[in-house]
């Protein structure tokens, strides 16, 4: 088992310029039914890369190949009526990659796709997410991984692939990873990930990487130290040096001045420290807490 | 992008939201003289205002009430210079003072926890409304609006709903309930993801007006507001040259106070490295992220950048590659080896993920003297604080 994606997905890719396409051929080199293209006035033409078809809209894309997930690729402009469409044409699971959309573009599809709409929408703003060894849909490097039992989440996408590679090296292996994205509002929060790592059998630790900014960290600490509390949960926060009032990167990576608290790293790492979760202060360290956890 | 208060109102009127009769933008005390000259007959006071991105002005000495030109010059004088909270002020607004009977707090923010747009209204403005709202929270009124319920803007009746539930006084209501209608519009209309209004004041003639203007816009937004970048005007605050640069540049940058040039891939990656440069007993110079996609080109221009800030000893370039690719980066760094020619820093390369073997041998068939590669994060962290170190 995994989670969202298996070999069973099947995706379509919005977006096939040459981004789109060089990823969208490397998903497809790990095993990814990679099935269809959409472009707006490309529709009934031959994705060569791919050797795929090409449909102008996800709606056909679904009906001739029943593709049930897209990844979305398009610049940010175009990307609040990509995920839409994907939406309304009832792929189960949208994966948005394109970073700088709008906030208030995310604020109308948060409502329609996950409020209302019930779609599992991951990101915007993601590296995607991979179960190893059976499916990989965006834009993570597969070849640093290897299927096991460790889930992660995380908001940042080559912080990710870091642990990911230090968990390899140390011959532990992922069930699925999920970059939830750093945006403010993401269609996927951690607790929706760290929930269904707590219904997936193969499931048996859980590791995750959060940032400096929100409380989505703590609110999963507290779930998990009233769900799962004998599940080994390791977390790791970037920007323990980051200065207040200042965004790093990520529209969603700042420590508010005068904020509420509880939003700079060390503040974070208090918190779920508190709550029985161990947080660590670097990617190694993180590495080396899960290890021990699982007492390899 | 944050605005000051005169670029606030400025996106107020053209939005129906009132505001005061307009006042002059002043960068000097001599304007600020003229601008009171010209405003004191009609206006019979002015208030002089420091433009500056930062809360607490008036606590801070940073607003002042003139009755007359000397008042006017004395007030201006005071203020500009002044430093508010790391905040030097360089532009004064003079404008005609309000006769202001009461004080309201009056907002509309994007609301990370809701995933919506949050109102937030009180009968008491122009004082610090998180205070308030610890101390009497009861006296805060907040909102959720979603999408759904605001397609064609907020609809009057809610607005009519939170000035009531903050008990703005029934002579004001209607104009207050008004006044929140066009500044959700001017929220929306203008990408913003906050718009502020501390005090909303109720005049003595029972008007409401913006007495204040917070406003926030979203940076990502820009592509459909080309008319903002108007406000991005130099000499309203120093900035630091280089994070100047690295916005024309398109880079991700912010300066810090340390002496390890710090460059990577993907915002997490970099925050990690700084911290791990801590650590190792050193401090970062910079936050730079390369970004996704990042072109030999690109890096050739980070790279420039980081070594022209004259506190960079040594640097640690950390990529892991998911779209960029390892060749990439290592012809990045190799050419803009070759664009800046000599310079003293050493640089620590540390390179994994897609591609990242090939990026590696091309380093090393360059074999340059000014490229140190490291095998980890944690090596590269503390070879470059040592050479850092070295460097001193």
């Amino acid at each position: 088992m995994s989670i969202f994606v298996d070999a069973s997905t099947r995706v379509v890719v919005q977006g096939i310029g040459s981004q789109g396409t060089f990823h969208a051929a490397r998903n497809r080199a790990y095993g990814t039914q990679v099935v269809a293209g959409v472009h707006p006035r490309r529709g009934g033409e031959r994705w060569d890369e791919l050797d795929a078809p090409i449909f102008a809209t996800v709606a056909e894309a679904v009906e001739a190949t029943g593709a049930d997930t897209s990844m979305v690729m398009v610049p940010a402009p175009f990307t609040r009526d990509a995920i839409l469409e994907a939406h309304r044409a009832g792929v189960r699971t949208i994966v948005a990659i394109t970073e700088g959309v709008p906030v208030q573009d995310m604020t109308v599809v948060y409502d329609e796709v996950v409020r209302r709409g019930g779609t599992r929408l991951i990101g915007p703003n993601c590296p995607g997410l991979i179960s190893p060894g059976r499916a990989n849909v965006g834009i993570i490097p597969g070849d640093i991984t290897m299927p096991g039992n460790v889930g992660l989440v995380s908001r940042s996408g080559t912080l990710t692939y870091q642990i990911m590679h230090e968990l390899a090296q140390a011959g532990i292996g992922i069930s699925t990873c999920v970059g939830i994205g750093g945006d403010p509002i993401v269609g996927t929060q951690f607790l929706d990930v760290i929930q269904a790592f707590a219904a997936d059998p193969e499931t048996e630790a859980i590791a995750f990487v959060g940032e400096i900014g929100g409380g989505e960290e703590q609110r999963a600490g507290e779930w998990i130290r009233a769900n799962i509390p004998d599940t080994p949960v390791v977390g790791y926060i970037a920007g323990f040096e980051a200065p207040a009032g200042k965004q790093m990167g990520h529209a969603g990576a700042i420590v508010r001045e005068g904020g509420p608290g509880g939003e700079s790293a060390a503040e974070k790492q208090e918190l779920l420290g508190a709550m029985g979760i161990p947080v660590a202060s670097n990617p190694s360290e993180a590495a080396r807490l899960m290890i021990e956890r699982l007492g390899r | 992008m944050d605005l000051v208060e005169f670029q606030g109102k400025q996106l107020f009127a053209r939005n129906g939201v009132p505001v005061p009769p307009p006042g002059a933008v002043c960068r000097s005390v001599d304007e600020a003289v003229a601008a009171a000259e010209r405003l004191l007959p009609d206006a019979g006071a002015v208030v002089v205002k420091a433009q500056v991105k930062v809360g607490g002005r008036g606590k801070a000495g940073g607003v002042r009430l003139a009755r007359s030109v000397d008042e006017a010059r004395e007030a201006a004088g005071a203020i500009l210079g002044l430093d508010i909270k790391g905040h030097v002020v360089h532009v004064v607004l003079v404008e005609p003072a309000s006769d202001i009977a009461e004080e309201y707090y009056l907002s509309v923010m994007h609301d990370r926890v809701g995933k919506g747009d949050l109102v937030i209204c009180s009968r008491q403005g122009g004082v610090d409304i998180e205070e308030v709202n610890r101390t009497d929270p009861g006296a805060v009124v907040k909102r959720q609006v979603l999408p759904s319920e605001r397609a064609d803007g907020l609809p009057r009746g809610v607005a009519d709903e939170i000035v009531a539930a903050a008990d703005l006084p029934a002579e004001v209501r209607d104009a207050a309930a008004e006044l929140l209608v066009a500044l959700f519009g001017a929220y929306l209309a203008e990408d913003a993801t906050l718009v502020e209004i501390n005090p909303l004041i109720r005049t003595t003639d029972d008007r409401v007006l913006a007495l204040d203007a917070k406003v926030s816009l979203d940076a990502n937004a820009a592509f459909r507001h080309g008319d903002h970048a108007e406000w991005d005007v130099e000499g309203l605050e120093v900035r630091d040259p280089l994070e100047d640069r690295a916005r024309a540049e398109g880079l991700q940058y912010v300066k810090l106070d340390g002496e390890v040039g710090v460059l990577g891939n993907g915002a997490g990656l970099v925050m990690a490295t700084l911290d791990v440069v801590a650590q190792n007993g050193g401090r970062a110079a910079n936050f730079l992220d390369v970004g996704g996609g990042a072109s030999a080109e690109s890096m050739a221009t980070a790279l420039s950048l980081v070594l022209s800030d004259p506190a960079v000893r040594s640097v640690f370039i950390n990529i892991f590659g998911g779209i960029t690719r390892g060749e990439e980066v290592a012809r990045g760094v190799l050419g803009a080896l070759e664009r800046l020619g000599d310079f003293p820093q050493r640089l620590v390369v540390r390179l994994d993920g897609t591609n990242a073997e090939e990026g590696r041998r091309i380093l090393a068939e360059a074999a340059h003297p000014s490229v140190v590669p490291a095998p980890t994060m944690q090596e590269a962290a503390a070879l470059a604080v040592r050479l850092a170190e070295e460097a001193a």
